[in-house]
């Protein structure tokens, strides 16, 4: 199996604060990986990187080989990425926002797989709907379309479920997991540990830029038998 | 090509969402100064041998295709930019001369919009006399695309919307307000005369009305060529910045 996204040595400082201080990753195509930490461990920043939206000071990162700065157009093909804030056009319905999205990443008449996004977040009876008029929730499970949209084969969750109720979640995960059997590689940070538990197949734990612990769920975890990942969680942040 | 066309045309749509405020008040806005200055001056002044009224039309159109082609461009950035939802447009593989051509055609699209609308409204006023149709056209698309990009620049570069109004007020209107919408520059001592001269919307707005009148301050050919130099430095520099990702990309 290849590699999906190549993290190496990426250093990123923001005036005097260090918020990736060479951090390297390997995640491979097929899985369903866990990136964990406090507040300010640098996860966001690590997924900006990997985006495009934050140039590191050094180091390197790829998305399926294409090198994230010198072929940005095609690393950026190849990534959906669905922010952590509730960022939303108040101009258009859902439907005109998802068809702008196809349209940014070069396609056209997208709209079976547009219906078939809204059918699974459960937005169908909102595509007319304004954006504006949306609850927090709705305008997540939108965030979540939009990065769809292009069907990337690497898709990045930063907090997808922040503030949505259970019936979402459970939506959500059916479908990121359907589309993670079908090959799609997932990268997911959450403060929700028992989702990630529950999700991932290996864990990067983060703190202060760098990342303190890296292994599968099941390893992980062997080390506090008979305990949860928030165990792990808080003995690694402890350290 | 489909990313720009995209985002060309969702800019095009988003002003057209709230055509109310872009297109009709502009508009308004124009026609209030035509009543009022037409009004009190009318039959007192003649300029460049032509009524005062007809004289003010061509000017008032230009002023408000140019105010709004940056309004245009500038407002999307800004907004885009409070809101956070200028990730949609950075995180696809949309190339920045492709983002910086559709940002300053729709701005351009929106100024040409606003002066037709201007040009329309204000027929009743004055009757409408055109001489160069062609230098209409290439002094309102160049002055609309000057000022879109230069409306990239203030979005892009403005991180407050107090920011972006202090651009517009105390660059764009001076610029726009003291090139000759309301005057013939030859009606100004020498020394504004000369400083005059220096601001490349009086060009703008010369060879616009040329068009109109076929009498200009400037030969119409040197004023396109001021314009152009303009469009191709502006444009330049928020290409430069654009690749480098200024204050898009931390």
């Amino acid at each position: 199996m290849g590699t999906a996204v190549s993290i190496v040595d990426v250093v990123k400082r923001f005036g005097a604060l260090t918020a990736l201080a060479g951090v390297s990753l390997e995640i491979a195509e097929g899985e369903f990986f866990g990136l964990l930490g406090p507040n300010g461990a640098g996860k966001t920043t690590l997924i900006s990187c990997l985006a495009g939206l934050v140039r590191p000071d050094s180091g390197t990162l790829s998305v399926l080989g294409r090198d994230v700065g010198r072929d940005y157009r095609e690393a950026r093909r190849l990534l959906g990425v669905v922010p952590q804030e509730l960022v939303f056009d108040p101009f258009f319905s859902v439907r005109e926002t998802l068809r702008i999205q196809s349209g940014y990443f070069g396609l056209r008449h997208n709209d079976d797989w547009i219906d078939e996004i809204l059918h699974n977040l459960d937005l169908t009876g909102k595509a007319a709907v304004n954006m504006r008029r949306l609850s927090g929730g709705m305008k997540r499970r939108v965030l979540v379309a939009q990065a769809l949209v292009h069907k990337p084969p690497v898709i990045v969750l930063d907090e997808p479920t922040a503030g949505v109720d259970v019936e979402l979640r459970q939506g959500l995960w059916q479908f990121i997991r359907r589309l993670n059997g079908e090959g799609h590689t997932v990268i997911l940070t959450t403060h929700y540990l028992e989702e990630a538990e529950a999700l991932c197949g290996r864990i990067a734990l983060m703190k202060q830029g760098g990342v303190i612990a890296l292994d599968t769920t099941a390893n992980l975890m062997a080390a506090h038998p008979g305990g949860s990942l928030e165990d792990v969680f808080v003995q690694a942040m402890n350290r | 090509m489909i990313s720009f066309w995209t985002l060309f045309y969702k800019e095009l749509l988003r002003f057209w969402k709230v055509s109310f405020q872009t297109i009709a008040a502009p508009v308004l806005t124009a026609l209030l100064y035509l009543l009022i200055f037409g009004h009190v001056l009318d039959e007192h002044v003649r300029v460049l041998g032509i009524r005062y009224t007809a004289f003010l039309v061509p000017g008032l159109v230009m002023m408000q295709v140019l105010q709004n082609a940056f309004a245009n461009s500038s407002s999307s950035l800004i907004q885009s930019k409070v809101t956070g939802s200028i990730v949609f447009v950075l995180l696809p593989p949309i190339s920045y001369g492709a983002f910086f051509a559709a940002y300053v055609l729709a701005a351009a699209a929106r100024g040409l919009m606003v002066g037709l609308g201007v040009l329309v409204v204000t027929a009743w006023f004055a009757p409408l006399q055109i001489e160069a149709p062609l230098w209409i056209l290439a002094f309102a698309l160049c002055g609309g695309a000057v000022m879109g990009a230069l409306g990239v620049i203030a979005g892009i570069w403005a991180e407050k919307f107090d920011q972006l109004a202090a651009f517009q007020n105390f660059l764009i209107m001076p610029l726009t307000m003291l090139s000759g919408v309301f005057y013939s520059i030859h009606s100004l001592p020498e020394f504004w005369q000369r400083v005059s001269h220096y601001n490349p919307v009086f060009y703008m707005i010369d060879g616009f009305r040329y068009g109109f009148f076929g009498v200009s301050d400037v030969a119409p050919q040197n004023s396109l060529a001021v314009v152009v130099a303009s469009f191709v430095a502006v444009s330049s520099l928020t290409l430069w910045l654009l690749k480098r990702g200024w204050k898009l990309r931390a």
